[in-house]
């Protein structure tokens, strides 16, 4: 078996330079769902999803609007604890850690498995004190072992060169690329195993959301990446494997799923055929 | 309707707002000028440093500004860390739905319109009766925080609930704790706010008069504990221009101090509200 990279590969911006990449290493099962719903009062948002995430991969999960994807990433960090009248059933695991048990350290769950949204979201901090802030609420307290994290986060993430200068300025003040990239630093700071990301390029200007495309590329094999994506082209260009979710019966669930350059060329169900050409979703 | 007297309707309905606007405007300037007239002759040096004197006819309102100082101090003191953590209860802790935050909630909007009077009775039945603290500067200030915390609670509130929600999941996405998010992240930006219903609230309290006659008393001399009694601007002005024949001038020159000062609060308020937030936003 093909262990992931462990050590930071440095930003490269054209990283993906032919469409149909080949899997990133042997599938080893991370994370594990199993007949996973999800209801927000009486409205069944997911239901009985039933999927493997596997380490060091990056699964993209399409479908149209509404059909659960961002709900199905938010339980496997339990953001859905936040959430008024949301419950979840079914079974999801991390390593044979039940996340949905609860009796789990959900902090600890969270910092395992970070997550960047749509929209950048920098707090209204300086630089420093975004990426700080994290680390020493983590427990991270040595001086010299936050800047080592803060610039191997920043500089994994492209943005090192263009911020050294200016750690102390509000993170308001950077461009949207690069207040997303500062988040994707963020969270990397907390060193996760694994990403979710709720379409993270859809917020940004074209160029912006070309460079984040590069860069969570890179990150593959490094961290094991689930991304949401309205973007099929961006799923085909960089994702291992490709999960389809549609909404049936007012409920999202999962159609297909399957390695990329499956789902692509040879989808199995009609609907996935029809999503990926355009004909439906 | 045709097009000339579609304009004819817009030029007429412009018109009436700008009327009224504009009597408004002249409304608050011709009670400045009046105030100004009347009281800047009367207005020195003397009329701050000094104590009143003959029933406050001469001299000046040392005391007065000093028993107001106090009350303000012990209201404030006593209604920001009630109000603050009632804003964070009712903001960050529970639903706007759940039944104690309807209720907090309602209750506070409900003390928000009670007559001052009312809250004078209150004071004076609790505070100066049943805690023992009579007629006292104490007594005074607890009832004015009893008075200023809807304002207070209220402000914060919606201070603390309009900064994004993506600052609190994007906190907890990271693993941070409630705390953490709170002292760290949210409490910081909800600062302005805090400030300004700090600044509103002690515009109510400086203005108050009704709730202290009841509770602070207006004895006019120097303060030298707080269970003395003291005499407020406002009770001052009261006095002078109801009981006090020929203490119009003094009554004039106290006002004139009094509103000078609400409007300092006023507009450090406004300017806060305006160009504190985005300051403090953008240079961290």
């Amino acid at each position: 078996m093909r262990t992931p990279r462990k050590t930071p590969t440095p930003y490269i911006a054209s990283a993906y330079s032919t469409r149909n990449i080949a899997l990133c290493c042997d599938p080893d099962p991370l994370i594990q769902t199993r007949d996973l719903s999800l209801s927000y009062g009486n409205h069944q948002a997911i239901k009985n999803i039933s999927l493997t995430i596997h380490r060091g991969c990056l699964t993209a999960i399409v479908g149209p609007s509404g059909s659960g994807k961002t709900s199905f990433l938010q339980c496997l960090n339990r953001l859905t604890d936040l959430l008024p009248d949301c419950t979840v059933s079914g079974r999801a695991t991390i390593e044979n850690l039940d996340i949905l048990s609860p009796t789990i350290d959900v902090l600890q769950l969270r910092r395992r498995i970070g997550m960047i949204f749509q929209k950048p979201n920098p707090f209204p901090m300086s630089i420093q004190k975004n990426l700080e802030f994290p680390l020493k609420e983590h427990g991270v307290t040595a001086t010299h072992l936050i800047q080592e994290r803060i610039q191997r986060a920043l500089m994994d993430v492209g943005l090192w060169n263009e911020v050294k200068d200016r750690m102390d300025t509000s993170a308001l003040r950077l461009s949207g690329g690069q207040q997303q990239r500062l988040c994707i630093a963020r969270a990397l700071v907390l060193s996760p195993d694994v990403l979710l990301m709720d379409e993270p390029c859809s917020a940004l200007d074209p160029l912006s959301s070309g460079t984040v495309e590069d860069l969570i590329f890179s990150l593959r094999g490094q961290y094991t990446i689930i991304i949401v994506t309205h973007n099929l082209a961006q799923a085909h260009r960089i994702a291992d494997y490709v999960g389809v979710f549609w909404s049936q019966a007012q409920a999202g669930e999962l159609i297909e799923f399957a390695p990329t350059h499956a789902i692509f060329e040879h989808p199995q169900q009609d609907l996935t055929a029809a999503y990926i050409n355009g004909i439906r979703g | 309707m045709d097009k000339h007297s579609l304009f004819t309707y817009d030029m007429l309905s412009t018109t009436i707002i700008w009327t009224v606007a504009g009597l408004l405007g002249c409304l608050f300037f011709w009670l400045l000028g009046d105030l100004m007239r009347q009281g800047i002759p009367h207005l020195s040096w003397e009329f701050i440093s000094e104590p009143p004197a003959n029933a406050g006819r001469s001299g000046g309102i040392t005391s007065i500004l000093v028993s107001t100082g106090l009350i303000l101090l012990i209201c404030m003191v006593v209604a920001l860390p009630i109000g603050l953590g009632t804003a964070i209860f009712l903001s960050e802790y529970t639903a706007e739905t759940h039944p104690l935050a309807t209720f907090t909630g309602r209750s506070l909007d409900v003390l928000a319109s009670v007559p001052s009077i009312v809250f004078g009775l209150f004071g004076n039945a609790f505070f100066c009766q049943l805690l023992g603290l009579g007629f006292s500067i104490l007594s005074g200030g607890l009832t004015l925080a009893c008075m200023v915390l809807p304002i207070l609670v209220r402000t914060t509130e919606q201070g603390f609930r309009a900064l994004p929600l993506e600052y609190r999941t994007s906190a907890a996405a990271l693993g941070l704790s409630k705390r953490a998010t709170l002292i760290h992240l949210l409490l910081p930006a909800a600062i302005p706010a805090l400030v300004v219903g700090f600044i509103l609230g002690l515009g109510r309290a400086i203005a108050e008069t009704a709730a202290l006659i009841f509770t602070s008393g207006y004895v006019s001399r120097m303060p030298t504990s707080l269970f003395d009694s003291g005499r407020t601007l406002s009770i001052h002005i009261y006095d002078l221009s109801m009981n006090v024949p020929g203490g119009d001038q003094a009554a004039y020159a106290t006002a004139l101090v009094l509103i000078l000062c609400v409007l300092t609060l006023n507009s450090l308020a406004q300017w806060m509200a305006k160009h504190w937030t985005y300051t403090r936003r953008m240079n961290i």
